[in-house]
């Protein structure tokens, strides 16, 4: 079963993984540990996740300026998500820490489409055609 | 839509002056795009985060350091605090102080105003209102644009250290005037005394909304500066909002009464006392010296206290003498550094630190992993000096 979602581009590029999803924002330099790429929070629904090389989905980033170093040092400690979808305003956060680690990063119009994105578990980011697809495997 | 970019800065992005500054314009372009801008424009005045070893980390030295070979600085550009107060003995390992410095080496070279402060709006004569700026610093950026009437998103350490370089800032947002009118509202249903309380309005209205502008009605018009400050940085720290207002507006409210109160201190006010006060996220700016100064009264800090400010104020303040009246209480200055991850306040040595400051508490919890008790300033006076 797979499924594809039209998303605007922000960073371009390819990547896949296993979907990450949640509906909170996220600190980046607050709430993820950049050795280990572990949500660290304990009030976030992700907590005790690893972000490794997941396509990792998520409303905005909020908080620190400093989250855009964070975002490119889990690339350089080589524990980042492989490829970013924000799904409800893309934050300057996000994109410009995006920019600099080369992640591929789309947006998605619209916090409905969560709902559905949580039944599927495989993603394939498609920076350059702005697709999201997503899979059940 | 996308973002049109003049000749010179499509050639500049191809890489045609260098990698470097075609790095700032791919930063550019991304937050453009992030945040639907049709263009960039001219930024006079750049305030950088990303400054203190603790959070940018080896990657970030390494970005920096490498960059600080070609990139130089086009507008007026001051810098956030560092690690710590290398006046002052301290026990950190060689490495972060190694790294620290190439960290302000590299700024430097860039050609930073070496400011080391989070409150730039307290030492600096910045541009006019209405004026656009670049301002990462979560505090800052809403208090260039609720305060002093600045334009500025939320930017990050990263886009505004593009701006620096390039001069430019995406017109979005916040910098665009009809953004800048509040289209929802916080509604205060419960006093509002302290600083502390303005702090705890901060970080639930950053929480609530995804709006850029909230309004909190007339009932902030007349705060201070200290309340202003606190109230900017833990909006800041909770969300993303970039600006409060005080405009007021009909319909689209969300309630903050005491249930609204106890929630964010449930969630940050996680130890009954401490082993250390520490008060200065943001920094402390002249005024609140003073008023620290004079509450202390000739009392005397019955436990470790330290007292983040800018270097310039501590040396305005040491030619008053309210430096050595505070020295005198027991209290610390530490200044070119904050509260929040310093490397001055681990887990490892404390148990808990007492504070006044939300956006503070934030970070101790949830990074540093010290327990908080979350006081306002005149309580700490109250329990903590004799």
């Amino acid at each position: 079963m797979s499924y594809s979602l039209r998303c605007r581009v922000i960073v371009g590029g390819k990547a896949r993984g296993s979907i990450l999803v949640t509906k909170q924002p996220i600190n980046f330099l607050s709430s993820v540990d950049h050795l280990t790429g572990m949500i660290t929070d304990k009030n976030h629904e992700l907590y005790g996740e690893f972000v490794k090389d997941h396509v990792l989905v998520f409303p905005y980033a909020v908080g620190s300026s400093v989250g855009a170093y964070s975002i490119f040092a889990l690339k350089s400690n080589g524990v980042s998500p492989s490829g970013i979808i924000c799904t409800s305003r893309t934050d300057i956060t996000t994109a410009s820490g995006c920019a600099i680690a080369n992640i591929p990063l789309l947006e998605l119009c619209g916090d409905q489409d969560i709902a559905e994105i949580q039944n599927y578990n495989e993603a394939i980011v498609d920076g350059i055609s702005g697709i999201l697809q997503i899979k059940k495997v | 839509m996308f973002v049109h970019l003049t000749r010179e800065e499509e050639d500049a992005l191809d890489e045609k002056h260098g990698q470097a500054v075609s790095i700032a314009y791919k930063i550019l372009l991304s937050i453009g795009k992030a945040t639907n801008a049709e263009r960039l424009i001219p930024v006079d005045w750049v305030h950088l985060s990303g400054v203190n070893y603790n959070t940018i980390g080896d990657a970030g030295v390494k970005f920096l350091t490498k960059n600080s070979e070609e990139m130089r600085f086009l507008v007026p550009t001051t810098i956030n605090p560092m690690g710590y107060d290398s006046h002052k003995q301290n026990n950190l390992s060689n490495n972060f102080k190694r790294q620290q410095m190439e960290i302000v080496k590299a700024y430097d070279k860039m050609g930073s105003i070496p400011s080391f402060s989070c409150i730039p709006y307290e030492l600096f004569q910045l541009p006019d209102r209405g004026h656009n700026v670049s301002f990462a610093e979560s505090n800052a950026a809403v208090m260039a644009n609720s305060v002093f009437g600045l334009h500025t998103n939320k930017e990050s350490s990263l886009s505004a250290l593009a701006s620096a370089v390039t001069g430019k800032a995406p017109y979005s947002d916040l910098r665009i005037r009809s953004i800048r009118d509040p289209k929802i509202k916080i509604k205060i249903e419960t006093e509002l005394n302290t600083e502390l309380d303005y702090g705890i309005l901060g970080y639930f209205s950053g929480k609530s909304i995804k709006e850029s502008c909230v309004s909190f009605g007339p009932e902030i018009s007349n705060i201070d500066i200290y309340k202003s400050k606190s109230l900017a940085a833990a909006l800041g720290t909770s969300g993303v909002c970039g600006m409060f207002s005080n405009k007021e507006i009909n319909g689209n409210n969300i309630s903050f009464g005491k249930e609204e109160e106890k929630s964010v201190m449930d969630e940050l006010n996680t130890t009954e006392s401490g082993d250390v006060i520490a008060l200065g996220s943001p920094q402390l700016g002249m005024h609140e010296l003073e008023l620290l100064s004079n509450m202390i009264d000739g009392k005397k800090f019955s436990k470790k206290c330290m007292i983040f400010c800018p270097r310039s104020l501590y040396e305005k303040a040491s030619n008053s003498g309210i430096a050595q009246i505070l020295e005198n209480a027991g209290g610390s200055l530490i200044c070119d550094a904050c509260t929040c991850l310093s490397p001055l306040l681990t887990h490892e040595e404390y148990d808990g630190v007492i504070t006044n400051s939300v956006k503070a508490a934030h970070y101790l919890n949830k990074s540093s992993g010290v327990s908080v008790c979350l006081t306002d300033l005149r309580s700490i006076i109250r329990k903590y000096t004799r």
